[in-house]
């Protein structure tokens, strides 16, 4: 790893100074995906200023119709949070279906969703779940804030404060593991509300996270997994690499999807 | 250059480190406890698992920088005087190891399993749990049983 500046600052303005003075500033979280791109080499930031410690960045709380998540809450402390448990039990249940015990002690849900990994599972339940998310400069709503492989509207310096899910009248999420890596090799999220349903799919696209508007359609129709039978994604707009081709990936969302409209309210390792 | 304050194994100790400097490097490297290995290096294999603040993490994947003022324990933190710890003797007992080069980290997550399962630990939650551990000679059968064992003798 190429030498920086470590800085932790005690507020979220100190932390906005940090990184404008810095040449080449990154922001740190929990660091489970930053400190392993540092240490290939892959990123090489001038300075880091970690945001893990500030308390304006923790806290959960059901505010009305929405599940309020700070960014720097880890992925173990929202599997075990009651509240979360009560109002969206199957966000709970994929927090705790990321990476492992001592990975998710760590790993925060704002750093998950500001990275936007491919593969990651935070982003399928904030675009299934229309969720905003708020940062120190606006409120950015999920259908506008992924832009692509690990990319976001973000702009530099920008921090994500906290995230504000719909509570959903009733939440699935169906996952296809890769054996080695535990990520998403095609992941599900279907989300239903009154009157409508969302679809949202990680791992395979190859634009990353993308809302399945022909299954919503369907599902819309009919609350249904047979009602996904007839749905065949287009293999050209999948991912493709050593462990799925894209017409597997195309495959597996169709079943992933199913499987999550079967089991409502669940987490399903497929 | 940055002063790192840390309670490691019930010691205060304050070291000078680079701010790049990794944690399992501040352990291994600065203080020469070797006790806690790198494996993989990347997150993966638990090998430099450690408790810091309560919690097991994978000590090759924070900056000593980010444990500043934190409480760490490790692998030798948990004997007392020749006396092994509970988990050590079962792992002892057990043959939970083979090249022993993953038991360290092994053992880490597993005090901190049994912290928090007592002995409601069952086998499906041990082998759920030790995802983040990987023993490449494969022996987990006997450090399953030898986990289950110690949470089991915990609680008597």
């Amino acid at each position: 790893m190429y030498a920086f500046t470590y800085h932790r600052p005690k507020t979220l303005a100190e932390a906005a100074e940090q990184f404008d003075a810095g040449e080449d500033a990154a922001f740190v979280s929990g660091g489970h995906t930053l400190i392993p791109a540092m240490k290939s080499r892959l990123s090489a930031p001038s300075d880091l200023v970690d945001l893990s410690g500030l308390a304006d960045l923790k806290g959960i709380e059901k505010d009305g119709e929405q599940l309020v998540i700070g960014a720097a809450e880890t992925h173990a402390a929202v599997a075990a949070n009651p509240v979360v448990n009560e109002a969206l039990p199957t966000l709970a249940a994929l927090a705790g279906s990321i990476g492992d015990v001592q990975v998710r002690y760590r790993g925060t849900m704002g750093g998950s969703v500001a990275n936007n990994d491919p593969a990651a599972d935070y982003p399928a339940a904030v675009l299934a779940l229309a969720a905003t998310i708020r940062t120190t400069r606006r409120e950015i709503a999920a259908e506008d804030f992924f832009d692509g492989l690990y990319a976001t509207v973000l702009e530099p310096g920008e921090i994500v404060t906290s995230i504000a899910f719909r509570v959903p009248s009733e939440a699935s999420y169906a996952k296809m593991r890769n054996p080695a890596s535990r990520y998403a090799l095609c992941a599900v999220f279907v989300a239903r509300f009154p009157g409508s349903v969302r679809v949202a799919v990680t791992g395979a696209g190859n634009d990353g996270v993308f809302r399945w508007t022909e299954a919503e359609e369907a599902l819309s129709a009919n609350y249904a997994p047979a009602a996904l039978e007839a749905l065949q994604l287009d293999p050209a707009g999948m991912l493709g690499d050593i462990h799925a081709e894209p017409a597997f990936r195309a495959h597996l969302a169709r079943v992933c999807a199913r499987r999550a409209v079967a089991a409502p309210g669940k987490l399903t390792l497929c | 250059m940055t002063h790192v304050n840390l309670k490691i194994n019930g010691t205060e100790t304050t070291v000078e480190v680079e701010d790049r400097t990794l944690l399992v490097q501040l352990l291994r490297e600065k203080l020469g406890m070797t006790g806690t290995h790198v494996g993989c290096d990347t997150t993966q294999c638990g090998a430099c698992t450690v408790i810091l603040d309560g919690k097991a993490v994978k000590s090759c994947t924070v900056l000593a920088a980010m444990a500043d003022g934190g409480c760490v324990t490790t692998i030798e933190g948990l004997a007392d005087g020749e006396t092994l710890h509970p988990v050590q003797e079962a792992f002892r007992t057990h043959h939970g190891l083979q090249c022993g080069f993953c038991t360290p980290g092994m053992i880490m997550a597993a005090v901190h399993m049994i912290e928090r399962h007592g002995a409601n630990l069952d086998e499906d939650t041990v082998r759920h749990e030790l995802e983040g551990n990987l023993c490449r000679c494969t022996g987990y059968h006997n450090i399953v049983k030898a986990v289950l064992a110690a949470a089991h003798s915990a609680a008597k």
